[in-house]
């Protein structure tokens, strides 16, 4: 039997503004094991924000358990909040979230910055493989501004792969670029998960969401759909079919 | 918590925004360096003080007849007669801590040779005269005891005299007249130069005590007394002494006012020091205004970049950045901003320093204390200032900052 990465059981959120509450989430079950590529679809307000906040550990909630790899997150602290998103969670954004006028391989070394197990050639020599491995090792030392937009989320997708992560967080990270270079990033990513990574993907786009082996739909705070992706789509294969004329 | 990536983050920060880092030095460069050089100036108009001073001699102390009281009515100081030769014999008797004592009677008028003249001063000093204001022989001899006795007309003349009135040939064996009494000049002052007030001290010709006495002024009493103590440290001693002696000699009452007035050399020196030292203070205060601003440009600068850089903050916290960790950043950003500025400060202010002594002849001593300081209160300003922005970043919400446009 496979791995269990996220774990999650009656999870709540309640949001205060003034005097009203907002019921993010009312109770959410989840289980996500190793190896799979989840996409958490659902309007916006539906609460998919909230849920991939708390599963980054960006956000505690209300009530409810969660744990990731094992690890129960409702006793951490802060710091060690922070310290498990170091070691066990990439984020990918939407707007890539790069460093501007730093080289991509500088990007990429930044999660290990805060890991002080890591010496400094080390990080080199990983932020180097995770470069290699989204396909970039040209473009090291170019700077955010001297990429497109595909180059720059595949940075940002090296970057969240630089620390060996359990699970892999991407919030619409297709949501800036154009088919084809979404496609190419959906192709890195099926390719990763083919590899074993475990990626859990927001997104509210159907066609993005048929890449993905689970899709995970919410409204108003429930998980109201969950089901395997039958016909999943090949990003690679996908992008061969591409009318030429996109091309250019 | 790992301070050598922390400084590391600080300066690939700092790199990334090279124009911007050094904007916000430049306030504390300024101050800096205008504490430096400013310190440097008072520092220096204070030691040359010191030194011209000292170079009037340091042991000097000088008596002269107080305000006199004619029936009730106050008199001016140097209209007094109360001072007499038999004051000085007394003194020399008197007094172990004074090792010479000279007599002083002024006067002003023309110095005249041939077709050219020259307004100057004489002075009725004898022997122990050059010993006490530290003045040299130049040529010639001093005065004997014998053109003492006998007010004989003979004098030393001073270098601006020589200058003035004789050009390049030799006074010495010359003949100058002062208010037409002609006088044999007998030797030449060495050099002195200004003393601490701008007067020039060789300006002057020297009579025996006696020759301006009876032959210019047609007095016998003396106008001043100079003597100078034993040493340094015997200054308060000679003073107390030269006191006793004088109100002995004026057979002054316990209950009487001194008639007289004693001032030493180190007291100006003193009263000098104090002037230069408040100078100093408000030059020091001025520039340190200038530093504060400097200070207050980097918190600027720092609570702009925390605004700015708040997605940059959000990204930080999510990949594992701990609060701690980015108030860490960003007050090594200040405080590298602020010690590199106070380094280039440091550097501007002595270079500048040694260009103002070198063009405009202005005196100036950096001394450490000045350097040190300003690099302390540099780092200081760096905590200081980059506390506040500092803690806004750490405490921001990673979603928040995520999020922030």
């Amino acid at each position: 039997m496979k791995k269990t990465i996220i774990e999650v059981n009656l999870l709540k959120k309640d949001f205060y503004i003034g005097d009203i509450t907002v019921h993010a989430l009312r109770g959410v079950n989840l289980k996500i094991q190793q190896g799979e590529f989840v996409a958490i679809m659902g309007t916006s307000g539906s609460g998919k924000s909230t849920m991939l906040n708390i599963l980054g550990c960006l956000d505690k909630p209300t009530s409810g358990t969660y744990f990731l790899d094992g690890i129960s997150m409702g006793e951490l602290s802060k710091n060690e909040l922070a310290n498990l998103r170091n070691i066990k969670l990439g984020f990918v954004f939407q707007s890539y979230n790069l460093l501007s006028r730093t080289s991509a391989l500088e990007n990429v070394e930044l999660p290990l910055y805060y890991n002080s197990k890591i010496k400094s050639k080390e990080r080199r020599e990983r932020a180097e493989a995770a470069l290699e491995a989204v396909g970039l090792t040209d473009r090291m030392h170019h700077m955010p501004n001297q990429l497109s937009g595909g180059q720059q989320q595949r940075v940002a997708i090296a970057r969240s792969l630089v620390n060996d992560p359990v699970v892999i967080l991407a919030d619409e990270a297709t949501g800036n670029l154009d088919t084809r270079t979404s496609y190419e990033i959906m192709a890195l990513l099926q390719d990763l998960n083919s590899k074993g990574k475990t990626i859990v993907f927001v997104t509210h786009e159907p066609d993005i969401a048929k890449f993905m082996t689970r899709q995970v739909v919410f409204r108003d705070g429930h998980i109201i759909r969950e089901e395997l992706v039958t016909n999943r789509n090949n990003a690679a294969e996908l992008l061969k079919a591409l009318p030429i004329e996109e091309l250019v | 918590m790992n301070y050598v990536n922390s400084v590391k983050i600080a300066l690939n920060a700092l790199k990334r925004n090279k124009f911007r880092a050094f904007l916000t030095m430049l306030g504390i460069i300024i101050g800096v360096a205008s504490v430096i050089v400013m310190l440097a100036i008072g520092n220096g108009s204070k030691k040359s003080i010191q030194e011209t001073m000292s170079s009037m001699g340091t042991n000097l102390i000088f008596a002269m007849p107080g305000a006199e009281q004619k029936g009730g009515v106050r008199m001016g100081n140097s209209d007094a007669k109360s001072m007499k030769l038999a004051d000085i014999d007394a003194i020399v008797k008197d007094c172990p801590a004074i090792s010479d004592v000279s007599p002083e009677v002024r006067s002003s008028g023309q110095a005249v040779v041939g077709n050219q003249n020259w307004p100057t001063s004489i002075y009725g000093v004898n022997n122990k005269y050059f010993n006490i204001k530290k003045y040299t022989l130049g040529k010639g001899r001093t005065f004997t005891d014998l053109e003492i006795q006998t007010y004989a007309k003979v004098c030393l003349v001073g270098q601006t005299i020589v200058e003035n009135l004789f050009g390049k040939s030799d006074p010495i064996g010359q003949t100058v007249r002062f208010k037409n009494i002609p006088l044999l000049i007998i030797g030449v002052l060495g050099e002195k130069g200004e003393n601490g007030m701008g007067q020039d001290q060789d300006d002057l010709i020297m009579a025996p005590f006696t020759t301006v006495q009876k032959r210019i002024l047609a007095i016998t009493h003396i106008q001043s007394i100079a003597a100078s103590a034993a040493s340094e440290d015997q200054n308060s001693v000679a003073i107390e002494q030269l006191t006793a002696s004088l109100r002995a000699s004026h057979k002054l009452k316990a209950t009487d006012e001194d008639d007289f007035q004693v001032r030493s050399q180190a007291e100006m020196v003193q009263t000098f020091s104090s002037i230069s030292n408040i100078l100093t203070l408000l030059l020091g205060a001025i520039s340190g205004i200038s530093l504060l601003v400097g200070g207050i440009g980097i918190m600027n600068i720092m609570y702009v970049s925390v605004t700015e850089r708040t997605r940059e903050i959000g990204l930080r916290l999510s990949v594992g950045g701990r609060g701690s960790d980015i108030l860490l950043q960003f007050l090594i950003e200040s405080i590298l901003l602020s010690v590199f500025g106070g380094i280039i400060g440091i550097s501007f202010g002595f270079i500048a320093s040694k260009v103002m002594a070198s063009i405009m002849n202005w005196p100036v001593v950096i001394t450490t204390l000045s350097v040190v300081m300003s690099f302390f209160v540099c780092s200081a300003i760096g905590i200081f200032f980059g506390w506040y922005p500092a803690r806004k970043a750490a405490s921001l919400n990673p979603i928040d900052a995520l999020r922030y446009e």
